[in-house]
């Protein structure tokens, strides 16, 4: 009997073991979904959709995906399984047939001392042709504007080489013909986020400019890829995107676009960049100066003094660029060199030949007929780092060909310095008024078609942003900025954020939800996620 | 680019090594089942550790004692803000006993005891909320107590003995809270260490002004558990990580701290044996766990501020039966671990040990010994506020709750 009692004793104190909190998390209605059910929730939008970071999509990044973790959180108050198109590897980049598809390059990550940014070396595993089979909850498609999402040839594989389908898509997609918001629709979601305008101005301010202003033009199908599109073409298609998504009473988030000219792509290599302190280009300067200082007299001559480049021999100097906004002086440079009995002497202080005058009166009006030296309103892309001070070796080759000396030619092709910087490596001051003429209108028929929809709650994505710029966010004892690679905020191809990005925007989310559908989800931990990778 | 130095050479900051508060009374289970009181108790080898004089008054020639206790230990961590569960996964903790007294002629008796006072196993899942505090860890520690006593007279009596400690420790954290490698695998340290030695001692005097009452008193000394040259092992370092996070060796050290124990216990209605414990551990001698890496890991100073802590004990013993005895008793357990340095390593507030167990005589020189524990934690809110990143403290914060129980067996034989 004494036995009996003490294994009944012994018992009681093994279940006791089990530590349970009085109100535990795990509880039923410990948190509230309030008015809104997250049972099957659908994300549907770009890049910033699918988690893309670090230029490609790969498994790290989808993880961290912010519909990934706001879907995380609303396994707490009902949410269901969220599919996601995963990649099959860390390293990024597509293949088709077998083949890397040019543009999807593998993923950048920081290597070497200094650690700078650098593509993972390797082959992408990820074959287009692969189709996965869906539904997938994360309809993101990285490189999609919002026309592509009602497009039915966004993800027919036969597109994939002319570009006029998205790998991303094809590989996701239910059918050939299936548009993203079709599979978006098809899964019948009871919430949706929706964040989609980005690149139909992001990829015009990434390539420079170099695409042009549809505004006015109602048929995306006759856009360029680097584009801005149409402020109504996109009213229209995003009329068409809420009124899909909230046809069977879904409730939603929508975010705005933030300024594409806050993001580290942009704001990262300086305009001025040129300083007299490196030793490949301080002791070039007074030559410069005294080559260049022809060129001046002959801009005050034809009336554009502003366009004089000049370098400075204490503090460091803009680059020199071409910008199409400038009348082609091209023609009455040449004709006023030539027109100068100066000149013929000056070209052979070069060490040229008299004869040459001709010659090169006419590189220099061809080169400097729509040039100037940068302003603290040209913002500078990412990619032009690598290039700033180098020599254009194809230039070189072509001033070779027309008879200048090897020495002299690469002297005269070195980009931003005597060689303007060609329009994709600049976003001038025109240009990115064209961009945020565009993005505000975007941003006025988001705020408009989503304020018509009491069930729709609009996320200010873009002040966040501002903010980044701004000294930054701040919780769980972390701060991101926009600084690149170190501010934490921005992956290494300076448009997409990191993971820790991806989750400072997801708590952003999470607060309004629970503001406007009375919920109480809990929030993540933005110190936990990683920022750039180091290799 | 150089700037990501700093934001990389910052990170190894904050965490702990052992569990410090986890001083795991279980010395013996007989007084185990009377509420672990034991300083001014008569009955058995155990005394050795309990106090050593009083093993002059054991009745026989000579006495041994030797038990061993399962700890089941789990604790659970929540946090509402973020939505995380987490429990532990502790292995079973084993702390064991061994005692032996020889009584050499009236005034002179001789123990030896061998014990486990300090030992701790935590485990958390791999890479969980707190894993820049700590993923596991398992303490060890055994200690080896020769001892004399002197019967001064029929009321007095002194005794003591020098303790060899021999310990073990792995301990196992990321880096920070959010550094990996390129595929997402946490950067994380292991330290070792086996064969860690330390010296101290113990000394008692115990007084019986009086029949049937007896008053005890026990100091034990701090020993310091010193790791010159473990071995530290980094996995998961990003090949380009500025700085060297190559495996390496480390250095450490541990107060197991000093404590002084006095009591009382007194006989009544003839079958009963109260005894009352006072129990004061100078926790303090605990201010900061500091490791130091022969890489650029550096020194990782890790605050631990622990206070004085004191412990309350009350336990009685009732001869039921010719053949058997039936213990039980309480304590009140103070965690000397305070606000604020409330670490994941040793998830430690102030608790209530029930204890009872019985003796049952096989015959006049064996007897099976038996005894449980239930300690109770109630559930606590606090943090560990002392981990810091780029300088600035980053707290950990949560509800804990903890339950441990353990069973015990054990054999007595006199001579």
């Amino acid at each position: 009997m004494k036995n009996f009692k003490y294994i009944t004793l012994m018992a009681l104190g093994l279940i006791a073991c089990e530590p349970e909190l009085e109100n535990s998390i795990e509880d039923a209605g410990f948190y509230s979904a309030g008015t809104a059910d997250f049972s099957r929730f659908v994300s549907v939008g770009n890049s910033l959709t699918a988690g893309y970071a670090d230029g490609t999509v790969y498994l790290e990044g989808q993880k961290y995906s912010y519909p990934n973790i706001l879907a995380d959180k609303f396994s707490h108050v009902g949410g269901g399984l969220f599919t996601q198109p995963l990649v099959n590897d860390n390293l990024g980049g597509l293949t088709l047939g077998g083949n890397p598809i040019p543009g999807f390059d593998t993923r950048l990550v920081l290597t070497g001392d200094p650690l700078g940014p650098e593509n993972l070396s390797g082959t992408p595993a990820t074959e287009v042709s692969n189709i996965l089979a869906g539904p997938f909850s994360n309809v993101g498609v990285p490189g999609a504007k919002s026309f592509h999402l009602l497009s039915n040839s966004y993800g027919n594989i036969s597109g994939v080489p002319a570009a006029t389908a998205n790998p991303y898509f094809v590989r996701m997609a239910s059918s050939p013909s299936a548009t993203m918001l079709g599979d978006a629709v098809a899964q019948n979601p009871t919430f949706f986020s929706l964040w989609i305008g980005n690149n139909d101005i992001l990829s015009f301010a990434t390539s420079g400019g170099v695409g042009v202003d549809q505004t006015g033009n109602p048929d995306p199908a006759t856009y360029g890829s680097n584009d801005i599109t149409d402020p109504m073409v996109f009213h229209g298609t995003y009329d068409a995107l809420l009124s899909g998504l909230t046809a069977n009473g879904a409730k939603g988030v929508v975010m705005n676009l933030p300024s594409v000219t806050s993001i580290p792509y942009f704001t990262t290599v300086p305009y001025a960049p040129l300083s007299p302190a490196d030793p490949n280009f301080g002791p070039q300067i007074p030559t410069l100066n005294g080559i260049f200082s022809q060129l001046n007299g002959v801009y005050a001559f034809l009336g554009a003094p502003e366009r004089s480049i000049v370098f400075s021999q204490t503090s460091a100097s803009p680059v020199v660029i071409f910008d199409e906004n400038l009348a082609d002086l091209s023609t009455d440079i040449t004709a006023t060199f030539l027109g100068n009995p100066a000149f013929v002497p000056f070209v052979q202080s070069l060490g040229l030949p008299g004869a040459a005058a001709p010659l090169v009166a006419n590189l220099l009006g061809t080169t400097y007929g729509q040039s100037r030296q940068a302003t603290a309103n040209d913002l500078l892309v990412l990619p032009s780092s690598s290039i700033i001070g180098t020599v254009n070796l194809d230039v070189a080759a072509a001033l070779e060909l027309q008879g200048l000396p090897a020495a002299m030619a690469a002297q005269f092709a070195t980009e931003g310095v005597t060689l303007p910087l060609e329009d994709k490596w600049v976003l001038t001051a025109i240009e990115t008024n064209m961009v945020a003429t565009a993005q505000t209108a975007y941003n006025n028929s988001i705020d408009m078609l989503a304020s018509a929809n009491n069930d729709v709650v609009l996320i200010d994505v873009k002040a966040a942003m501002e903010q980044l710029a701004n000294g930054g966010l701040s919780s769980s004892g972390v701060t991101i900025t926009d600084d690149y690679a170190t501010g934490g905020g921005f992956s290494l191809d300076g448009v997409h954020p990191t993971a820790r990005g991806y989750a400072f925007i997801a708590n952003i989310i999470l607060e309004r939800i629970n503001e406007e559908f009375n919920a109480t989800i809990p929030v993540t931990n933005t110190g936990n996620y990683p920022t750039a990778y180091i290799n | 680019m150089k700037k990501l130095l700093s934001f990389v050479l910052f990170f190894l900051v904050g965490s702990s090594l052992y569990a410090g508060g986890y001083r795991v009374s279980i010395q013996g289970q007989k007084q185990l089942a009377m509420g672990h009181t034991g300083v001014a108790v008569i009955s058995s080898a155990e005394s050795v550790f309990f106090n050593p004089a009083s093993i002059s008054f054991l009745d026989g020639k000579m006495n041994f004692s030797l038990g061993a206790s399962g700890i089941i230990g789990e604790t659970r961590y929540e946090n509402k803000a973020y939505g995380i569960a987490e429990n532990t996964d502790n292995p079973l903790g084993t702390p064991f006993n061994l005692y032996a007294t020889y009584k050499a002629n009236d005034w002179l008796s001789f123990g030896l005891g061998v014990y486990t006072p300090y030992g701790s196993s935590v485990e958390w899942e791999k890479d969980w909320a707190g894993s820049h505090l700590v993923n596991d860890i398992s303490l060890k520690a055994i200690f080896v107590q020769p001892t004399v006593a002197l019967k001064i007279s029929e009321h007095f009596s002194v005794g003591g003995g020098a303790i060899y400690a021999n310990g073990s420790v792995e301990f196992n954290k990321n880096l920070n809270r959010n550094l990996t490698d390129i595929n997402g695998n946490r950067t994380n340290v292991t330290i070792e260490e086996k064969g860690i030695s330390a010296w101290g001692y113990t000394f008692g005097i115990m007084l019986k002004p009086i029949e049937k009452l007896n008053i005890g008193f026990n100091y034990r000394s701090k020993l310091n558990m010193v790791v010159e040259g473990g071995a530290a092992d980094f996995e998961n370092v990003p090949n380009s990580l500025p700085g060297d996070f190559s495996d390496t060796t480390f250095d450490a050290e541990l107060p197991m701290p000093a404590e002084i124990t006095m009591g009382l216990s007194y006989e009544f209605c003839e079958k009963f044996l109260f005894a009352f414990d006072y129990n004061f551990t100078k926790w303090s001698q605990y201010e900061n766990l500091t490791v130091t890496f022969n890489n650029s890991a550096g020194i990782s100073s890790n605050p631990r501020n622990y206070k004085d802590a004191e412990t309350f004990r009350l336990g009685l013993q009732y001869k039921a039966f010719d053949k058997i005895t039936l213990r039980t008793g309480i304590y009140f357990d103070e965690s000397p671990v305070q606000d604020g340095y409330f670490a994941p390593e040793t998830p430690r507030n102030d608790s209530v040990g029930y204890t009872g167990g019985l003796s049952y005589k096989i015959n006049d020189k064996l007897s099976i010994d038996a005894s449980f524990l239930y300690l109770h934690f109630d559930e606590i809110e606090n943090s560990y506020d002392h981990y810091q990143e780029n300088g600035q403290n980053v707290p950990f914060s949560g509800t804990y709750k903890s339950t441990v129980f353990s069973p015990g067996l054990g054999l007595s034989y006199r001579l």
